[in-house]
């Protein structure tokens, strides 16, 4: 596992290719767009897909916490696929997530799909969050400082001579890094689209989520994802 | 024997017909109300045949209601053949109410239909099943006497002909005193076609021997036969000169990219202007409809065809067939010469011209085969537990049912005769509610159970939801293409092909050269024209492999000298030299040649299996090299040979070709390739897990969609055996991989491997070392390598520091196709000498972002 170090308002981060930016400074991870329960979502519009995306996500956030031993975890929105998520989980899944929250401490963002936080987890719910001059907060804000933002589960396609290959994928340039979505059964949008792009106008990199690792490239370098 | 009533009789006379011999079997048939095969070549009156026995019964006792179904692979087959049964209907003035059911049928039409049913009603499968997923169906089919199926041979086996085999199950319940008649081509596998019509009964079997002998030569091009390559470009002056020398003539090609280029190549030397058109399955519908209009007016000279033109409508002004590439097996060549002079006392004739020197071999093996009347082809394999799922949800929606008379009727479906009862109770838990391990879904469910164990739909939703999403086609994302302004549509081609341009690239497409402008919503924007090297769109799948019929006569001629001496001198010379400098592949033994080159040592092993097959070979070769630390560093396929490149030299070879490689090593790496993810995003469209893409509604299903690859990853992690994971793998094992033939070909080679180690290349070696370099392969592990190394070449090329000072991972398999990518690219001209087009579209990708940048 190999993080990228980059820097945001003087901060160092670290963007983790498990999709989390890590502030070692400070002792804290963030993460975005967990979407729990969408499963159960999608079930009840008749799409019985697997059942254990809940239980997925969780690993992701333990692995996290096991390998950086945060003390603060900075959740940007949408950690609940939709305000009735919290309800539809399983209790092993309620209890895991719950055990999370009692050993360290929880910085709960709302986002769209989750407004307001009906889950009754310990921490702190905000609509957004500031620290040390960096500002947390769900969807990203045009023209913003300093701030890490969601939502937009950027992902990223890259013409490769074995053809595109398209993967998840933080975006930053000098004021804002964009994380992608750590839910289990997330899509994305292309970076390219331009509810993304006009966020960055002086262009910016993607690092592109592998296994163990991050490819970086420069925005303008990076294939149209077409209708994806 | 069958004779004809009046008014029939009179009308054969005034036509100057005669009933043929199986167009009297069939009514014979049809008279003791049994179910028939029919098997003829196409054209003389086959159609009729399956249409005479209602017509007459019509005539003779008028009724109300629907009397015959017909299903026809085909829409446009479907309504071809109601106008041409509307002439003897017209002529005799028959009572008899005919009409079309398809995808295009307005709904007030589609009302009508249910309340007064026509006598004759056309349809295609997918049509029929939505028919019959209403409780209505009852009604509709109460009085059925006879259901016509046309184009079996093009059904059984695949999706399609599973969902409506099941159907026909269906039928046999609806309306049991229903008849079937299938109408067929030659085929290798009688009893398969015999079972798929019959449904539980056997039919009876009606042959019609094919007419005289298609008259078949190879027709070289004028400069030498090239060693690689398999676009034929070079030969399209000769075919012009034999377009030239013909009333109308059908040059059938082997993909759509190949059609488009012949298309330009013969174009460019067109001096008289002969009309000359394309056609191919991503063509605009109303494009295909004017060329197919225009054949059948005898407006054209010649038409550059894909598979597109291997159904359908008889034209009968055809009188030559040229196939360009090699025709990789003797049925489907058969078909396709079929396609001219559609008199059965007359020969047709058809030329083959090889693309290069293996297919020449190819060619001649298709000539010996079609002499001995070789019939070719897989068997229809076991049918989709995806589309039974399909199947169930639309039955429970027409009505409730019970487990076990459905099992009994789906067994009646030829290709689910020897489905499980296991298979069947985990396809039924899995429309159920999911049928996951953890009963989480237990309030979503989509089937209720009453308390005599009756099965039906949850609500009305989810018969709405089911009947959305019915057939077995599942395309990958395609976007329009037309030209800029409010230009006409020209055709569709893939996403991921558009993804590659940048606005000002040049493609062909439809025939012309086209100026990619920009992506609207889904549609390409275009303007004529353009400059610079084009692309060629490549579409998946589009490749047969060589069958193994003609594999094992390729093997006996390159075994056997005495055959060679009608070869020309190039290719007699190839494999003289071939005989002096190393061996030749045996008929029943595997010939291994190791050597080394360029500081590399390569293995190319003659199996003649096909591509597919070859490459699930060469996938499992590199693990087990990579084992026996010989450090393979590449591989290539082709449908005649696979090639593994490596570090060291491997030691023992015939370890290496051992049968236990598809154990774990195969499991290992079906899981994880790319390959498997994409047959599990078709199999979970077919079987409902996720709703199939609606036109027009892209935009706000981007919410809601659920992303197939990850809940891949998901089932594959928490519930390896579900059943849809079993569907995926039997898919996968089926088709795209090839491994029963991988697994005979190992089979029959144990203990026979024969390796030779030379100082050099091989004659016979040199064409597929020609095509290193254009085949990769899809893995996580190898996207990742993919990645890095684009990573490093942006880098490199934008002036960017690479991010990270780490030294670049690049996994081995790929170290030696980056060396290559790096290599300077060659002159234009060489390219277009040597490179077929993907090859070429390759390269412009992977500069285009240096270029843009």
């Amino acid at each position: 596992m190999t993080a990228a170090p980059i820097h945001l308002a003087g901060h160092r981060l670290l963007l983790d290719p498990l999709g989390a930016v890590v502030w070692p400074g400070e002792h804290l991870v963030a993460v975005a767009d967990l979407h729990l329960e969408k499963g159960t979502a999608a079930a009840r519009r008749g799409q019985l897909v697997p059942p254990w995306d809940t239980a997925h996500t969780l690993d992701r956030l333990a692995r996290l916490l096991h390998a950086w031993r945060p003390r603060t975890v900075v959740a940007l929105g949408d950690t609940f696929h939709d305000t009735h998520g919290p309800t539809r989980m399983s209790p092993h899944d309620a209890a895991r997530l719950r055990a999370m929250a009692d050993q360290v401490r929880f910085v709960w963002v709302s986002g769209n799909h989750d407004p307001v936080a009906t889950h009754g987890l310990p921490g702190l719910a905000t609509l957004e969050w500031t620290h040390h001059g960096l500002t947390f907060r769900h969807e990203a804000r045009f023209g913003a400082e300093a701030e890490l933002c969601g939502h937009h589960h950027p992902k990223a396609a890259v013409p490769t001579r074995a053809g595109r290959v398209s993967r998840p994928c933080f975006v930053t340039d000098a004021h804002r890094v964009m994380l992608p979505a750590m839910g289990a059964f997330t899509g994305g949008l292309d970076v390219t689209h331009p509810a993304i792009a006009r966020l960055f106008p002086r262009g910016g990199r993607a690092f592109l989520l592998g296994q163990g690792r991050l490819f970086s490239f420069p925005l303008s370098v990076l294939a149209r994802g077409a209708a994806a | 024997m069958g004779t004809l009533p009046e008014p029939f009789a009179a009308w054969f006379t005034r036509r100057g017909w005669a009933l043929r011999s199986f167009q009297a079997a069939m009514l014979d048939a049809a008279r003791a109300n049994d179910s028939a095969l029919l098997i003829a070549p196409t054209g003389g009156g086959k159609t009729l045949a399956g249409f005479l026995p209602t017509l007459i019964d019509l005539a003779t006792h008028p009724m109300e209601g629907l009397h015959t179904l017909y299903v026809s692979p085909l829409k446009a087959l479907a309504t071809d053949i109601a106008r041409n049964l509307t002439a003897p209907i017209d002529d005799m003035a028959l009572p008899i109410s005919i009409e079309t059911r398809t995808g295009d049928t307005p709904a007030n039409r589609r009302k009508r239909q249910k309340e007064a049913p026509p006598n004759i009603l056309l349809t295609t499968p997918e049509s029929l099943a939505l028919l019959l997923s209403h409780d209505t169906a009852d009604d509709l089919f109460r009085t059925l006497r006879a259901v016509v199926i046309d184009e079996v041979h093009a059904l059984a086996g695949t999706k399609r002909g599973d969902q409506l085999a099941l159907c026909l199950a269906r039928l046999t319940k609806l309306a049991p005193q229903a008849r079937r008649a299938g109408l067929s081509a030659t085929v290798a596998h009688t009893q398969a076609l015999l079972d798929y019509v019959g449904t539980g009964t056997p039919p009876r079997l009606i042959e019609q021997p094919q007419g005289t002998p298609p008259t078949l030569s190879i027709l070289l091009p004028e400069a030498r036969l090239p060693w690689s390559g398999h676009m034929g470009l070079n030969a399209a002056s000769a075919v012009l000169d034999r377009i030239a020398a013909h009333q109308m003539t059908i040059v059938f090609v082997n993909t759509r990219a190949q059609g488009e280029l012949m298309f330009q190549a013969i174009w460019k030397i067109n001096a008289d202007t002969l009309p000359i058109a394309i056609h191919h399955g991503s063509l605009d519908i109303g494009q295909r409809r004017k060329v197919e209009a225009a054949m059948a007016d005898g407006k054209l000279r010649a038409v550059i065809a894909t598979s597109s033109l291997d159904l359908g409508i008889d034209w009968g002004g055809v009188d030559q067939v040229i196939q360009v590439g090699a025709p990789k097996g003797v049925s489907r060549l058969i078909q396709r010469v079929g396609r001219a002079n559609h008199r059965m006392d007359e020969a047709s004739t058809a030329l083959l011209v090889p693309a290069n020197r293996f297919e020449l071999l190819e060619c001649e093996a298709a000539i010996e085969g079609v002499a001995a009347g070789d019939q070719d082809g897989a068997a229809p394999p076991p049918g989709g537990l995806d589309v039974l799922a399909q199947h169930l949800l639309l039955m429970a929606a027409a009505h409730p049912f019970h487990p076990d008379a459905m099992f009994e009727e789906v067994r009646r479906a030829a290709p689910y005769a020897a489905i499980t009862r296991q298979d069947f109770d985990d396809v039924l838990g899995f429309v159920e509610d999911g049928g996951y391990a953890l009963a989480a879904y237990d309030r979503y469910r989509k089937l209720f159970r009453d308390s005599e164990d009756h099965v039906q739909v949850a609500n009305a939703r989810v018969a709405r939801q089911a009947r959305m999403n019915i057939g077995t086609i599942v395309e990958a994302p395609l976007l329009k293409v037309r030209y800029g302004g409010r230009g006409g549509s020209l055709g569709e081609i893939e996403e991921s092909f558009v993804s590659m341009m940048s606005p000002g690239d040049t493609f062909m497409f439809a025939g012309r050269l086209l100026s990619y402008q920009r992506l609207r919503e889904t549609t390409v924007e275009v303007t004529d024209g353009g400059t610079g090297q084009p692309m060629v769109p490549a579409y998946a799948g589009s490749r047969y492999p060589l069958t193994t019929s003609l594999a094992t006569r390729v093997r006996a001629m390159l075994h056997d000298p005495a055959t060679w001496s009608h070869y020309p001198e190039p290719v007699r010379d190839w494999l003289e030299l071939q005989r002096r400098r190393s061996e030749l592949p045996g008929e029943d033994d595997l010939l291994v040649e190791v050597f080394p080159r360029n500081g590399r040592w390569y293995t190319v092993a003659y199996c003649f299996e096909g591509r597919n097959a070859h490459q699930t070979l060469g996938m499992l070769l590199t693990r087990r090299m990579e084992r026996a630390g010989v450090n393979p560093l590449g591989f290539v396929a082709t449908d005649y040979v696979i090639a593994v490149w490596s570090a060291e030299e491997p030691q023992d070879i015939p370890a290496l070709f051992e049968q236990d490689m598809l154990g774990d090593d195969l499991e290992a790496w079906m899981a994880e390739s790319s390959m498997l993810r994409r047959t599990f995003r078709n199999v979970a469209v077919i079987a409902g897990l996720i709703d199939r893409n609606q036109p027009g509604a892209e935009r706000s299903r981007r919410q809601v969609t659920v992303n197939t690859d990850l809940v891949y990853d998901v089932l594959r992690r928490h519930q390896p055996d579900h059943v849809l994971l079993r569907a995926t793998r039997a898919d996968a094992s089926g088709g795209l991989t090839d491994l029963g033939r991988l697994a005979a070909m190992l089979g029959r080679v144990a203990g026979k491997v024969r390796a030779v180690r030379l100082d050099r290349v091989s004659p016979l070696a040199v064409p597929v070392l020609l095509d290193i370099g254009r085949e990769t392969i899809r893995t996580e592990g190898g996207e990742d390598a993919m990645l890095a190394e684009t990573e490093a070449l942006v880098a490199e090329a934008t002036g960017d520091a690479p991010t990270s000072t780490r030294p670049m991972y690049v996994h081995a398999v790929h170290r030696s196709n980056l060396a290559i990518l790096q290599r300077k690219p060659r002159t234009a001209g060489e390219a277009q000498a040597q490179a077929p087009a993907r090859a070429r579209s390759a390269r412009a990708r992977s500069r285009a972002p240096s270029r843009r940048a």
